[in-house]
């Protein structure tokens, strides 16, 4: 299957990401971005740097690891444990504008668990959901606020996002599997 | 992971690294404003202690509370053991209210492998007699490597009472697996024979011993074990062995000094060492805690099929 973004199509939606933050958050002091363990963590610091470019404000940001909040821990009776990261959030979240940054969208059950681990944090005034890639087959009530692409998939496909940051080159490619 | 965690020896370095990573990332939990994950909700966890402990004990208990696991303590003085239950009939009792988990500490070596034999819960040795202490061993590793970035190629000199120490049998046993060079120092008496075949450097001479050292962990002169005149007395202890300013200095210039409690102040280390700038004794029942969490996540996962 072919890469459906390249490098440069990556970096336009980041830009156009960016604008739309921008746009529809107006206290930009109240803004945070916290990524999604591993690739959202990339995309936010980009997100992050693309917004300064743009007003030449901070944004904080943080990294969210949710492995201990999943719901599908524990339901094999012989799979070895999936590997934990750190948690850095290294600001308070209280009365923030939260935007949770991740790279694929699929069943929202990671965004699940990324919300019951961020209100854990503290309140936030709001939370509001970035993602690279929206590819369909939600099984929970959630939407994304801003997307880089909307891209239909069948269930017996895959979407792999690489980033330059962990595995040397920007592109998101279908596989079949 | 096997299925319970009796010895070191039940971990390969990969294992006993991945179990290090992972406590970094418990450790940031207990720094949160809400010290708790829900990880381990509806797991049942018993902690059975056959002998006194606070700190194993209390660190075991704040892990499991930390992953949310229902916990349970039994402190023998006000169980059935009194009226002279055996330990299997005491486990098998605890297994068939069905608990995911049992931590336990005995005065007998190999009480846990006894249990591991008949349980299906998943044993950790939280110390059994002069055998082991794994997660002790893995803490003290966790804050070695936090300080010196590594544990291959440093000088970890154990001195003390060698010989009824289960963290000595646990250090040595991760220490020399994950290539680090360990002296052990202490009276003939506490030195137990053919303790070489560990892979340790055995020297009477204290200053020997310590000479150039990365790290010193002290052990516990521990008279409750002791049958017989094992040392001519405290104060003669100190003297010949004692961890003191002036032996400290014969170390690297960044050496930390360690030991796992209950200290005894005057007999194995002086008062202002363990209170000195090297000392990190603190910072190892900090870590306790981290390293405890990641144990008991990781163990509470699957078992490797061979």
């Amino acid at each position: 299957m072919p890469v459906v973004l390249d490098a440069q199509r990556i970096a336009r939606s980041l830009a156009r990401i960016a604008h739309e933050i921008l746009e529809r958050n107006h206290q930009i002091d109240e803004l945070a971005l916290v990524g999604i363990r591993r690739r959202g963590v990339p995309l936010a610091k980009r997100l992050a740097h693309a917004i300064h470019e743009i007003n030449h404000s901070e944004i904080p940001t943080g990294a969210l690891d949710i492995t201990l909040y999943r719901d599908d821990l524990m339901r094999t009776a012989i799979a070895a444990q999936p590997l934990i990261r750190r948690t850095e959030i290294p600001f308070s979240i209280d009365d923030k504008r939260i935007l949770l940054v991740d790279d694929v969208l699929y069943t929202g059950r990671t965004i699940r668990a990324a919300l019951d681990a961020l209100i854990e944090f503290g309140r936030p005034k709001a939370i509001q959901l970035v993602v690279l890639v929206d590819r369909g087959h939600r099984e929970l009530p959630i939407k994304a606020d801003y997307v880089g692409k909307n891209l239909p998939t069948s269930l017996s496909q895959s979407v792999q996002v690489r980033l330059t940051e962990i595995d040397g080159r920007d592109e998101v490619e279908v596989l079949e599997s | 992971m096997k299925k319970d965690l009796l010895s070191i020896d039940d971990l390969t370095s990969d294992e006993i690294y991945l179990i290090l990573d992972t406590s970094e990332a418990m450790r940031e939990i207990g720094q949160r404003p809400i010290k708790k994950v829900p990880t381990l909700r509806g797991k049942t966890v018993v902690n059975l202690f056959y002998e006194p402990s606070t700190r194993t004990r209390t660190s075991f208990e704040i892990a499991e509370k930390r992953l949310s696991a229902d916990t349970l303590n039994i402190a023998v003085a006000s169980s059935s053991v009194l009226k002279g239950e055996t330990l299997v009939d005491t486990a098998l009792n605890i297994e068939a209210m069905q608990p995911d988990m049992i931590v336990m500490r005995h005065a007998s070596s190999g009480a846990g492998h006894l249990l591991s034999r008949v349980c299906r819960s998943r044993i950790i040795n939280a110390g059994d007699g002069m055998h082991e202490h794994p997660t002790q061993a893995l803490l003290d590793a966790f804050t070695i490597r936090e300080h010196k970035q590594r544990i291959e190629g440093l000088k970890v000199t154990i001195v003390g009472d060698l010989l009824h120490s289960r963290v000595l049998r646990s250090n040595v046993r991760l220490l020399t697996k994950l290539g680090a060079e360990v002296w052990v120092s202490g009276p003939s008496t506490f030195v137990p024979s053919g303790i070489e075949q560990f892979g340790v450097r055995v020297s009477a001479d204290i200053n020997e011993a310590v000479a150039d050292a990365d790290v010193i962990m002290m052990l516990r002169i521990q008279q409750e074990r002791m049958s017989g005149a094992f040392i001519p007395s405290l104060r003669e202890y100190f003297n010949t062995f004692g961890m003191t300013k002036a032996r400290v200095a014969k170390a690297k210039p960044d050496v930390i000094i360690m030991h796992p409690g209950p200290m005894n102040r005057g007999v194995e280390i002086a008062s202002d060492v363990a209170d000195g700038p090297y000392s990190v004794i603190l910072e190892q029942v900090a870590n306790g805690v981290a390293v405890r969490m990641a144990v008991l996540y990781l163990l509470a996962g699957g078992v490797e099929v061979d």
